[in-house]
């Protein structure tokens, strides 16, 4: 009986039918990760003990018959989510040591939803990167080809959905770092609208920015997480107060009639040849469910890059401020001084890359370069923004590539941080517009996977998961499952 | 107006210029300064790095000055017509330092501890 192959959903009724129990699902799915480990590195912490705790609590529940949506099934949360007495590391030095006193709301709602979690995932450092490789534990490893990266920050979380490590795991984006790890995976990645699930308790990053989601096998299981994530948390002043659909329920609407707007400017020199014909062929397979095409333009969508390097270095200048040496998080040996303390404690704590954006927002912040940098920045966001609307108001889903290419060997992009940057080219925009998107596996490119972009109107979440579901009724890339994970 | 191909370009040139000497548009002093202000010990070496991928980055996103903002507002907000929202001013939260402290690197007496401040 391989229960790793199960999607969530089928696991649900696998459990409510006393097919296996919920501590023989934790087992399994423990021993795939702790196994995993030295190949692919996708855990920070494996909560091997409290995990199966939980799992035997479940069983008692689901064997008195009142059960919840989630009851029983195994979760793993990436490591920038708070969870009360485990360790929460950020994938970073500076929290090497750091224990929650308290649970995201995130974390706390999948919980009273009944769901197990098994561990904390690997994650670009802060959430900073495209390809795991800043992380403080090491990089993660992609499962389709361990030589190349997973892709980033939420490098962990794809790298265990798909090497079925775990059936589904939550996620963060910021500027790409749910869908671009889930296309190079080879996974289905779903970031909401922002506001649609509560920051609070998940690490800040670039809070304009920073939306949580979930990474999984299909929508389906994407659905079923979301509809318990989801909704309004009077501890996060960005939270938006505003009923959650049943994502279940509108699954299976059909497409006919549906307008789809190609992103005109994704589809440009820089995009891989080969990436291209995917996604193509993925739009002609919406053609067939009786959706109709068109290409829309958003003349300011290429500026998406530049505004983001200098909104969320800002944001995260100002939120990593917190890390003084002082209340938590590493402290430097004998300090001199209070200065010294703060000033050898965060060159200490973290690593490169946050460095470098930490101080790229301490610079275009700083007296003199305001109004260059940051207003400028916040005014052409504007322009994408309206460039979005614009398009809403012909079409109802927009479609692209997730990516320029598929996975790039570890170390590549390494030396040059803005190549690396241009790995969330075609993401970015929905973070600055807030918009809801999603990527979808739609085929494979030298026997690596890509995705297909979906991008939403705000608090479209129902819609796009009814569109990526079509596509996975249609085709069979989300069932393929890297070669040495079977 | 402007495409990915012009991204692409700048980034292609820039980053066959990125291990060549290139005009750096940041002084070392100035990243000295960054980091001050930053609160970031780095080490010497670390300097010339920093100099080098700040001024490329600072290049980047200089290509925002092409974009005509003339009479656009700043974004404010990710989500149109809204902004943050305001508590009421009550408190809400009960009395748990003792288990915010657990994590503290230095604690005595409830207090958190640094070294001497005022002499």
């Amino acid at each position: 009986m391989s229960l790793h192959t199960k999607t969530l959903a089928q696991l649900a009724k696998g459990l409510r039918a006393r097919e296996f129990s919920s501590v023989e699902l934790a087992r399994a799915f423990l021993e795939r990760m702790e196994a995993s480990q030295p190949a692919l590195n996708a855990f920070i912490t494996v909560m091997r003990e409290q995990a199966l705790a939980d799992a035997q609590a479940a069983d008692r529940e689901l064997a008195s018959g009142a059960t919840r949506t989630l009851t029983g099934l195994p979760i793993v949360h990436k490591d920038l989510f708070c969870t009360a007495g485990v360790r929460t590391t950020c994938g970073s030095r500076m929290l090497d040591n750091f224990v929650s006193p308290y649970d995201a709301t995130v974390v706390a709602k999948l919980k009273a939803a009944g769901a197990v979690t098994l561990g904390k995932s690997n994650m670009d450092e802060f959430a900073m990167g495209s390809s795991n490789e800043t992380s403080y534990f090491g990089p993660v490893r992609n499962p389709w080809n361990t030589t190349l990266v997973p892709g980033g920050s939420s490098g962990g979380s794809a790298a265990a959905v798909a090497a079925r490590l775990v059936p589904v795991a939550t996620a963060t984006d910021t500027g790409g770092s749910i869908r671009q790890p889930a296309a190079l995976c080879g996974v289905t990645g779903v970031k909401p609208t922002y506001g649609r699930v509560s920051r609070y308790g998940m690490i800040a990053f670039a809070s304009s920015l920073d939306q949580g989601g979930v990474i999984a096998a299909t929508a389906e299981d994407a659905a079923l997480v979301l509809r318990e994530m989801a909704g309004f948390d009077g501890n996060d002043s960005t939270s938006v107060d505003q009923p959650v659909p049943d994502y279940i329920a509108s699954l299976g609407a059909p497409l006919a009639g549906l307008k789809i707007g190609l992103l005109k400017e994704f589809f440009d020199k820089g995009l891989d040849q080969e990436n291209e014909r995917r996604v193509r062929e993925a739009l002609a397979v919406y053609e067939k469910l009786g959706a109709r095409l068109r290409e829309v333009s958003l003349p300011n969508l290429p500026l998406s890059v530049p505004v983001y390097y200098v909104v969320a270095p800002a944001e995260c200048s100002s939120n990593l401020a917190r890390y003084d040496g002082v209340r938590f998080g590493h402290r430097c040996q004998d300090p001199r001084d209070l200065m010294d303390l703060y000033k050898r404690s965060r060159g200490e704590g973290f690593g490169a890359e946050v460095k470098r954006r930490v101080m790229t927002g301490t610079y275009v912040l700083s007296a003199g370069y305001y109004d260059a940098y940051y207003l400028k920045a916040q005014k052409v966001r504007q322009l994408i923004s309206a460039d979005f609307t614009r398009a809403f108001g012909e079409v109802d889903v927009l479609m692209g590539p997730t990516t320029p290419t598929p996975a790039f060997e570890i170390g590549a992009k390494t030396a040059d941080p803005i190549t690396m940057y241009l790995n969330d080219i075609y993401t970015i925009g929905a973070n600055l517009a807030g918009l809801p998107a999603v990527s979808v596996p739609c085929g494979f490119v030298g026997g690596l996977p890509v995705g297909l972009q979906i991008v939403g109107r705000h608090f479209g979440e129902a819609k796009l998961l009814n569109v990526a579901h079509a596509f996975q009724r249609e085709t069979d890339w989300h069932t393929r499952i890297p070669e040495h994970y079977r | 107006m402007y495409d990915f191909a012009q991204v692409f370009a700048l980034v292609i040139a820039h980053s066959r210029t990125f291990t060549i000497n290139r005009p750096m548009s940041l002084t070392r002093e100035q990243i000295e300064n960054i980091a001050h202000l930053a609160r970031l010990a780095l080490r010497p070496e670390e300097l010339p790095v920093y100099q080098q991928s700040l001024s490329a980055i600072l290049d980047f996103v200089g290509q925002l000055d092409r974009a005509d903002t003339g009479n656009v507002a700043p974004m404010a907000h990710p989500l149109p017509g809204l902004s943050q929202r305001l508590r009421a001013d009550l408190v809400a939260d009960s009395d748990r330092h003792e288990v915010y402290q657990a994590n503290a690197p230095q604690v005595a007496a409830g207090l958190y501890l640094v070294p001497k401040v005022i002499e």
